[in-house]
């Protein structure tokens, strides 16, 4: 029996599944020089997926669909767009560089990924979104490895690779742990389950600690973040973007439906796990950037800090903290990606990604530092930009669950956050090169780079300013949490 | 629906930056007249604002606009202005005028001078009028969220300005250790915000950012004990508040000349402001319990700003350490809640703004042709600047509280205010006025009228230009008239002040 609404609560997937499939068809008969339209189509493919599914794939009244597998809902659809505008983007990013660009297999497995990811935001039992885990990991394994000729990325593959399926396979005991005990699957039922109290705290904390294991690594939040700043150095610096941005962000759509849904009546002990995780994360995250002399290494530790901050949402265990969350992400992932093609963009033709390599590059291409310092300041946390915003909302939530400590902790992180974005806009449009005469080079933006910046620059911008309809996104999604 | 006059006011110069920014880089003198044009438009927006509050004899927000910007949680643009705002607004636009005209920096080949901006001004006009859209934002916003959504738009172009144009020397570290010091002091408010947001929501179930609306919300008297600190002093930092003014000499010296203007001119009165809209007007019963603190505070601010101000042999750091003891003044006459005391801080807030940005601006014209800025290596300026000079004298009489000048009418009724709840510390605090007497003639003295050394014949000081005449001349008017006319300010200011009084239960 294959409803409609089956049919719409995996129109996303079909759709890129579709394009997965032509873009194997395609690329073959493409001569070397043209491959790197394979960027093209999956980014316009990816785009023209997004308009079909607002247009014809949202959901109605949360509905549990194949058997329960997936549940099709408002969280799970804004994930999705969330995830498939990142790899569009990211897929614009990767035309251009110089490795990776030309090889169809990139834009195929970052498709592969993509269409884990999307389950990951919708699956409703432990078994689908184990599957759903790793068919998302897989792939950026050999993404992250992608160079081969380059040690430093095998290095990142192979060590996210280990680090991964250790991770996964901690989780996977979790999994059955709770199954165990619940003698269920379904994260759905599980609650009702687990509601007349007949585990002890200690077992459920148990649960709950192995579990954090395999989710702390796709957030990459302490102690579980060790890979993430060799990992993003490593992988070519969109993948780097699309592994701190769309991965990071499935983790936490289904830490949210996880936690919040399956274990609501541990949810002390839990949000008190968070809280702690979420102000080491922040704490360790940005000491540890302050210090950083590669810029993707500074962003690996921003990142890693960011997680902490959303982790705050999570930690607020109401529907304001999960539309935070929600709203986080949206304009995290806008943010990150920004910063992270400016960083190719400018990698591209500087050749480094060195901190001090910047120096004079406001004078280079002023437009690819006004979109640095858009990037930047939105990551410290400044108006205009999406990230202030989501910041307040963020720590709204906090205040308003009585973990005002937390929302403290998170205030003088963000101070430390200033001190270190701005000291990288220093390098931008203070210090010149040591040889002025360089300066004269401009640097160029090829049109992918110039399409895939400005819209993420006025999507920061826009997710800064006129918030009300993201938010009300948001808060739809969270609604179905609750 | 009315003329959105207070949302054009406030996005103006951000829409100029972002047309500024679409310039190409090399049509310098385009991007100059954009600046200008922005800038003239806003003053004489700001100005009809004024002179509509001051002669319909206005009360209480007019201007109101508001906007739904997200219902669910009570946030709206919301904009008007009072009796205390709408000077301020006024103030912006005079800054920004006079800050766009000595800026200008045509190269002049006949003096070899190189005074305003002459490295990359499309990105020095754009941040500037990002920061001075986010001033005028606060000063018209109703709204807490908006309130804070603008307060940091207009922080952190103040790290780039000061950071790429600034003074060499100490630029870096000046430009960091102020944006630090106000974004602390502006996280530390934000927390208190939300903390006062959801109490509301606790007591009335009124989910809103309004501050009409906040100011009943039943606070209660322990709540506002705890929180009104927290709220005040993080943004009495901005206002140069001791002990937290530490920043604030520093980043005067380093920035360029029209930031300058802007950082004291407006920026400290930011803080002084959102201090007293925020934490005053809102927990009026913290403001009561506390008020004793932020007076010691602010009279210790007062005398050692003046005396640290006396041994400077920096002008700029003479002016830095004057605008400590100044906007110490004016948080004295917040921290009395009389009438006295109210009315007087609001005059001064425009008062020490215009003087304020004068001064920096007259530094800054000399600092450019004779390359130093220590007072004993100056001399003789009277003889090439004398427009300068005229423009410096009108400044300190103003600064000294001269009767005549706007200085009086804004000191006399905060000393009044003082002596009626703690007499002797008037007493104490009107030693600044001796102090302040003493360094502004002592410099005059020396910077203009002693003979001029060697070292500054050098460089062959020529006078300043016609547009620096305007500038200064448009500074020095409205110190005058008001000086000789307080009703053109003094009765609007009360009216603001009668609004704060009845929050405060008629004290």
């Amino acid at each position: 029996m294959f409803t409609p609404v089956m049919f719409a609560s995996i129109l996303p997937e079909i759709l890129i599944l579709a394009l997965a499939v032509i873009l194997l068809c395609v690329e073959p008969f493409w001569k070397a020089d043209q491959r790197r339209n394979a960027g093209w189509l999956t980014a316009g493919g990816l785009f023209a997926a997004i308009i079909v599914s607002l247009l014809f794939g949202q959901p109605g009244e949360p509905a549990a669909v194949f058997g329960n597998m997936i549940r099709f809902d408002w969280l799970g659809f804004f994930f999705k767009i969330l995830f498939m505008f990142a790899a569009a983007v990211t897929a614009l990013l990767l035309m251009d560089h110089e490795k990776v660009g030309q090889r169809g297999e990139a834009y195929l497995l970052l498709l592969a990924s993509l269409l884990g990811m999307n389950l990951m935001a919708v699956s409703a039992d432990l078994i689908m979104l184990y599957l759903a885990i790793e068919t998302a990991s897989i792939p950026l394994y050999i993404l992250a490895g992608f160079l081969l000729a380059d040690d430093r990325s095998t290095e990142a593959g192979f060590k996210y690779l280990l680090f991964g399926t250790l991770a996964s396979t901690v989780m996977l005991y979790g999994f059955s742990l709770i199954f165990g005990f619940a003698g269920t699957t379904n994260i759905y039922q599980l609650a009702e389950m687990f509601v007349g109290g007949d585990i002890s705290a200690l077992l459920a904390f148990g649960v709950f600690a192995l579990v954090i294991v395999g989710l702390g690594f796709k957030l990459a939040i302490v102690p579980f973040q060790f890979w993430a700043p060799d990992v993003y150095q490593g992988s070519p610096t969109p993948i780097a973007g699309f592994l701190s941005t769309a991965s990071k962000a499935a983790g936490f759509a289904v830490a949210v439906r996880f936690f919040i849904v399956a274990f609501p009546s541990f949810a002390p002990s839990w949000t008190l796990i968070f809280a702690a995780l979420a102000a080491i994360t922040m704490t360790v995250g940005n000491l540890l950037a302050i210090s950083q002399t590669n810029i993707k290494r500074l962003l690996a530790y921003s990142s890693i800090a960011h997680a902490g901050y959303a982790l705050i949402g999570v930690v607020a265990f109401s529907q304001l903290g999960a539309a935070s969350v929600v709203f986080y992400l949206a304009a995290y992932i806008a943010t990150n990606l920004l910063a992270f093609g400016v960083v190719m963009a400018f990698s591209r033709v500087a050749g480094s990604d060195e901190i001090t390599d910047y120096a004079g590059m406001s004078r280079r291409n002023p437009w690819l530092a006004l979109m640095m310092l858009a990037a930047f300041l939105s990551l410290a946390g400044m108006p205009p930009f999406g990230g202030f915003v989501a910041k307040v909302f963020v720590f709204a939530a906090g205040v308003k669950a009585n973990y005002t400590w937390l929302v403290i902790v998170g205030i003088l992180n963000s101070i430390i956050g200033v001190y270190y974005y701005l000291n990288t806009m220093k390098y931008v449009y203070l210090y010149r090169m040591p040889n002025e005469d360089e300066e004269n080079r401009p640097v160029s933006l090829t049109r992918p780079y110039a399409i895939a910046l400005a819209i993420l620059t006025i999507g920061v911008i826009l997710v800064g300013t006129v918030f009300a309809p993201w938010f009300s996104w948001s808060d739809a999604a969270a609604l179905n949490l609750f | 629906m009315n003329f959105p006059i207070l949302s054009i006011i406030t996005f103006l110069p951000m829409v100029a930056a972002v047309i500024m920014l679409m310039i190409p880089a090399n049509r310098k003198t385009e991007v100059r007249g954009v600046a200008l044009a922005t800038a003239t438009v806003d003053l004489l927006l700001s100005g009809w604002v004024y002179l509509q509050y001051l002669l319909g004899h206005l009360t209480g927000y007019q201007f109101v606009e508001q906007y739904d910007w997200l219902p669910a949680l009570g946030i709206s643009l919301k904009f008007g202005v009072d009796g205390m705002s709408a000077p301020l607004v006024l103030l912006t636009g005079i800054v920004m005028f006079t800050g766009v005209l000595i800026s200008w920096g045509e190269y002049d080949e006949a003096h070899h001078l190189s005074a305003g901006i002459q490295d990359r001004p499309r990105e020095f006009f754009a941040f500037l009028f990002l920061l001075a859209g986010g001033v005028f934002g606060v000063f018209v916003s109703l709204d807490l969220f908006m309130l804070f959504f603008f307060y940091e738009i207009a922080v952190f172009p103040m790290y780039l300005l000061i950071a790429i144009w600034g003074w060499v020397k100490t630029r870096e570290y000046a430009a960091m250790k102020l944006t630090l010091y106000l974004f602390i002091g502006s996280v530390v408010s934000l927390v208190g915000a939300l903390v006062m947001y959801w109490t509301q929501y606790q007591n009335t179930g009124i989910l809103s950012f309004d501050m009409i609306q906040m100011e009943s919300a039943g606070f209660s008297a322990s709540f506002q004990y705890i929180w009104f600190l927290p709220v005040f002093i993080g943004f009495a930092v901005l206002g140069g508040m001791w002990p937290f003014h530490n920043w604030s000499p520093d980043g005067h010296v380093a920035a360029p000349t029209a930031v300058s203007m802007f950082h004291a001119g407006v920026l400290m009165k930011l803080g002084a402001f959102a201090a007293l809209r925020v934490g005053v007007m809102l927990l009026p019963e913290g403001a009561k319990q506390w008020s004793w603190l932020i007076m010691a505070f602010a009279g210790i601010a007062v005398v050692y700003g003046a005396y640290i101000a006396f041994v400077q042999t920096d002008m700029k750091y003479m002016i830095g350490f004057s605008s400590v003891s100044h906007m110490g003044l004016v948080v004295l006459g917040v921290s009395t809640l009389n009438h006295n005391g109210l009315v007087g801080a609001g005059v001064q807030m425009f008062s020490h703004g215009v003087m304020t940005a004068l001064f920096f601006a007259i530094t800054g014209m000399i600092y450019d042709r004779s390359h130093t800025r220590q007072i004993p290596e100056l001399g003789g300026i009277a003889k090439v600047m004398p427009f300068a000079t005229i423009g410096f004298i009108i400044g300190g009489l103003v600064s000294m509280g001269m009767p005549g000048f706007s200085g009086f009418v804004a000191e006399f009724p905060i000393f009044m205010g003082v002596w009626g709840r703690q007499w002797m510390l008037a007493v104490v605090a009107s030693i600044s006025i001796i102090i302040t007497a003493a360094y502004i003639m002592m410099n005059i003295r020396k910077v203009f009228f002693s003979p001029m050394p060697e070292e500054i014949q050098k460089h062959h000081i020529g006078d300043i230009t016609m547009l620096d005449k305007i500038a200064i001349a448009t500074l020095c008017f409205f110190m005058i008239i008001i000086g000789m006319f307080p009703s053109v300010m003094v009765p609007m200011v009360e009216r603001g002040v009668e609004n704060i009084l009845r929050l405060l239960g008629g004290a």
